[in-house]
This record gives structure tokens, sequence and C-alpha cells, in this order.
């Protein structure tokens, strides 16, 4: 007999279908809910982020992304009508926590912004700064050291090792982005945040972040917001779907743009959304 | 850009529906002189098999230009992977209709009255599974796609017949051993057209679906 295999997941069913959940994950949130005010901007969102992944989140605009992205450092603490329910943990540890050191969680959890964002010095100080205020060396040679490592990590260390005293602002769009992971980086991270990182981006400079992603989740975890599906293919493992607040799917990034499970992931995905 | 996308799509569509009810005629052709003197349309099969490729290039062409234009995902990415396997499955079973009409001529010509066999029955199932297999591609109907292995397993049964019956034959006749073996051939590259339609069902079950289900049907 011919079993008849069941159809996509009706647009109307909003709960979260696919491999949300991993074993021994790094991170794991759990029915978080984002409010503004009185606009509830994200549902119940449970997912995990597993360790050495690039998760990618997709969806159209205002679903939520960047929201939810911004709760895993606590970036939403900044704005004050923003408050955030649920659980997230990082390797075991409530983020939320009353006793969490916002500072140290940023860096152990750092962020990579749609604008590159270099502060208005020199190359060298924008890796340095972190670190220094970290407590993280002991000596100019150690401090050095880092600045060099996390530029070379970032793929930056060939094109401005004979210029670190010039402002990071005089850059190359795409390598004022460098500039931010290597900054990112030089506090010993273990997740990197990253909101729409290329879009401010040409298509080569684009081309050279995504080499970079892929050569970061040897030592981090990446979480990547970013409205380019062809991206979302190209770096992530998996991929979360977002629609208007609700995580809709999660899945292996190649079983999720071959076979997705829901309507609404297929709908986005082929472009017939709206 | 959508629409545009749906354009290249429609005429993608219009373009494999010609190569395939061209194939299907060839093969029917190819088929039904075994039984008529007619070989005008044996000729024509063995001599215009280059439009087929032509055909088959033309949409192998077009399903790479879409690919690379347009970056389909999902079940649109499915239906372009799914359609150039089956293009080539469907040349595949225009150079068995040249195959065949080339060894009905060779028996027409060496006499066909000692044929032991009927090959209408086993000609019309095949005939009838390509047709199935186009049809479930157009209509992306997976159910159809599934009848269509069911029919495999009574096609093979048939050549295992015909492969029996020759045998026989062709110790009664040993002096028309040409005229049988190619008879033989026939019901071989007959059997040959149906694994085609049933690689082409397990394509447009992959399509539906999602799911690769190559052999795990027998
Ligand atoms: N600072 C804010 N104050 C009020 N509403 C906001 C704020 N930031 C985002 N929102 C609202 O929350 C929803 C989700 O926005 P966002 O997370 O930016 O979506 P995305 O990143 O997916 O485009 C939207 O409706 C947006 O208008
Ligand atoms: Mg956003």
């Amino acid at each position: 007999m011919v079993e008849k295999k069941s159809q996509l997941i009706s647009v109307d069913d909003r709960k979260t279908v696919g491999q949300q959940f991993v074993e021994n994950p790094r991170m794991t949130c759990r029915d978080v809910n984002v409010y503004y005010g009185d606009k509830h901007a994200v549902h119940d969102v449970s997912i995990d982020i597993a360790r050495n992944e690039v998760l990618a989140m997709i969806g159209p605009s205002g679903c939520g992304k960047s929201t939810f992205l911004r709760c895993l450092n606590r970036m939403n603490d900044t704005i004050d009508i923003c408050r955030v329910t649920g659980e997230i943990t990082l390797d075991d540890n409530d983020i939320y926590a009353k006793n969490i050191d916002i500072v140290s969680l940023r860096a152990l959890v750092g962020m990579v912004f749609q604008k590159p964002n270099p502060f208005p010095k020199s190359i060298y100080d924008n890796v340095a700064y972190g670190p220094t205020i970290h407590g993280l060396t002991e000596s100019k040679s150690d401090l050095d050291g880092i600045v060099e490592n996390s530029l070379v990590k970032a793929g930056l260390w060939d094109e401005v090792k004979d210029r670190l005293d010039q402002p990071g602002t005089g850059l190359s769009g795409g390598q004022q982005q460098r500039l931010c992971i290597a900054r990112a980086i030089a506090v010993e991270p273990e997740l990197i945040l990253m909101d729409e990182p290329c879009s401010a981006l040409d298509p080569i400079a684009t081309a050279k972040i995504e080499e970079l992603i892929a050569e970061l989740r040897e030592q981090y975890t990446i979480v990547i917001v970013t409205h380019n599906m062809q991206q979302a293919a190209r770096v992530s493992q998996r991929t979360a779907y977002f629609h208007l607040g609700d995580l809709i799917e999660v899945g292996y990034t190649d079983r999720l743009f071959t076979t997705p499970r829901h309507q609404l992931t297929e709908d986005y995905i082929t472009g017939r959304f709206g | 850009m959508h629409h545009n996308y749906q354009k290249q799509i429609d005429k993608l569509r219009e373009n494999f529906l010609t190569l395939g009810s061209l194939v299907e005629d060839r093969v029917r052709k190819a088929c039904s002189a075994f039984n008529s003197s007619d070989q005008a349309d044996l000729d024509m099969v063995i001599r215009s098999d280059y439009e087929i490729d032509e055909m088959e290039v033309e949409i192998e062409e077009e399903c790479l230009k879409i690919l690379a234009l347009y970056q389909p995902v999902a079940k649109d990415l499915r239906y372009i992977i799914a359609l150039i396997k089956i293009n080539s499955e469907v040349e595949r079973i225009g150079d068995y209709a040249v195959k065949i009409a080339m060894r009905v001529k060779f028996i027409s010509e060496h006499g066909n009255q000692v044929f032991p066999m009927d090959y209408r029955p086993m000609a019309e199932k095949v005939i009838a599974m390509l047709k199935m297999s186009l049809d479930a591609l157009v209509d992306k109907d997976a159910e159809l796609a599934h009848q269509i292995f069911l029919l495999d397993d009574e096609v093979d049964t048939m050549r295992d017949q015909a492969y029996d019956i020759i045998k026989a034959q062709l110790r009664k006749q040993p002096d028309h051993a040409g005229s049988l073996l190619n008879g033989y051939l026939v019901a071989r590259h007959l059997e040959r057209i149906a694994d085609r339609a049933t690689n082409i069902a397990e394509e447009v079950i992959y399509m539906v679906h999602g799911d690769i289900v190559r052999g795990e049907h027998n």
C-alpha cells in the first residue's frame, strides 16, 4: 500500500517544528518572550545553539530576528521599554541571573552589527580596547600578541599590519567589518552574534566575511541574522525561520532549503510570501 | 523577478511536454510497425532521433539557466532537479525506440511470419507506464508514480516469458535465429523503457515529497 505522506504543516500552526534542540548545547533558550511596552515582539521561542555551529536566523523584516538575537547577550537591557521573559543559559549558567556581570557576558557573547562601527581610534586600539578593559593582558607584548592574533583570525592582518596606528574608520567597509570581528574575537568570546553583517558590503567583501565565518566556526559558535537566504544556505549548518515573532521551523540547512516542513517556511524561501 | 521566474518555468514545462509526447509517439510507432508492413514509420523513428537529442539539450540548458539565474529552493529546486534527471531518462527512452525500430525492421525484412509471439500487450503496458510517469510529473502526482512500480514487475515477468518462448522456438527453427534473437531484444528494450519510466516515477516522488526512494520499492 502507498503510505500517503503528510503535507506541509499549515500556516495556522505556529508551534516550532524541526531540529530546534541539540545534544550538549552551548546555549539554550526556553520560552523566550520579548515585549516592547505592550507590543509582544517575540513569542515563546525555544531553541538550542550547538557548539561550533553557525546558526542562521531568517525571516521577513520585523519578524523579531534582531530582537531575539539581542536577548542572547542582554543587549535588550539597553532598551528601556523592552522586557524579556523566559530562560537563556550559556554553558548551563542563566545569563539573566542577578549575579551575572553584563560586561563579561558581552565579552563571552560578542556582537557584530549591520553597519561596521569601529571606534574613532587607531586600528590597534580598536582591537586592544576590549582585552585592556577586561584585564586579559599583563604586558604590552601580551597585548601586541592578542591584537595580531585577533587580526590574523579576522583575516585582516596582512592588509593592516603596516598601518596599525591609522584610524579604523579609514578602512574600507569590508575591512571595517573584519576589524569589528577582530575586536569581538580579542576578548575571547564563546559565541559571536552577527546581525546582517554583510548587508552594507559589496559581493567581494561579503564573500570574504562568509569565508571568515566558516573559519571562525572551528573555534566559536556563531549566530547570524541575514536577509540573504543564499548566504544563510552557504554559511550555516542550521537555519531558524521566524515569522511575525514566532519561531516557525528550525532545520539542518541543507534539509530546510530542499524540503522545508512548514508551509510558511516554504512560502518564504521560495519567494511566495506576502 | 517572480513573474519572470514563473514565465521561465511555464516555458520549460511546455518544452518538456513536447519532448515527452514526441518520445511517447516514437515508441508507439516503433512497436506498432511490428504488426503492419509500414516501413515509413520505422525509418522516421530511426532517422530523426537527432530531434529528440536536440530537445533534450535545449531543456537541460533551460534548467541550468534557471538554476543560475534564480537559485530556486525547496519545491522549486526539487522540480528543476527532477526535470534534469527525467529529461535524460526520456532521451534514453527515445534511443530505445530507435533500437526497437531497427529490430523490427530486421524481423520484417527476414520474414516475420515465423514470429512466435505477440508483443502488443507488452508494448501497450510499457507505453502506458511511460504515459503515466509523464502525467505524474506534470500533475505532481506521487500516488500515480507509485502505481508505476507495480506495473514494472509485470513487465519484468513478460520479458521472462518472451525469453522462454524465444528459447523454445530457437530449437524448432534454428535457421530463423536472427529474427528470433532480434525479437527477444525487442522485449528486452521494452523492459528497459519500463525501467526508465520507473526512474521517472522515483524522481516524481522526490519532487513531491522530498524523499529519495531509489530502488526501495523493489
Ligand atoms: N526599540 C524598539 N522599540 C519598539 N519596537 C521595536 C524596537 N525594536 C524592534 N521593535 C519592533 O519589534 C518587532 C521586531 O523587530 P526586529 O527584531 O527589529 O525585527 P527583524 O530584525 O526581524 O527585522 C518589529 O515589529 C519592530 O517594529
Ligand atoms: Mg533586524
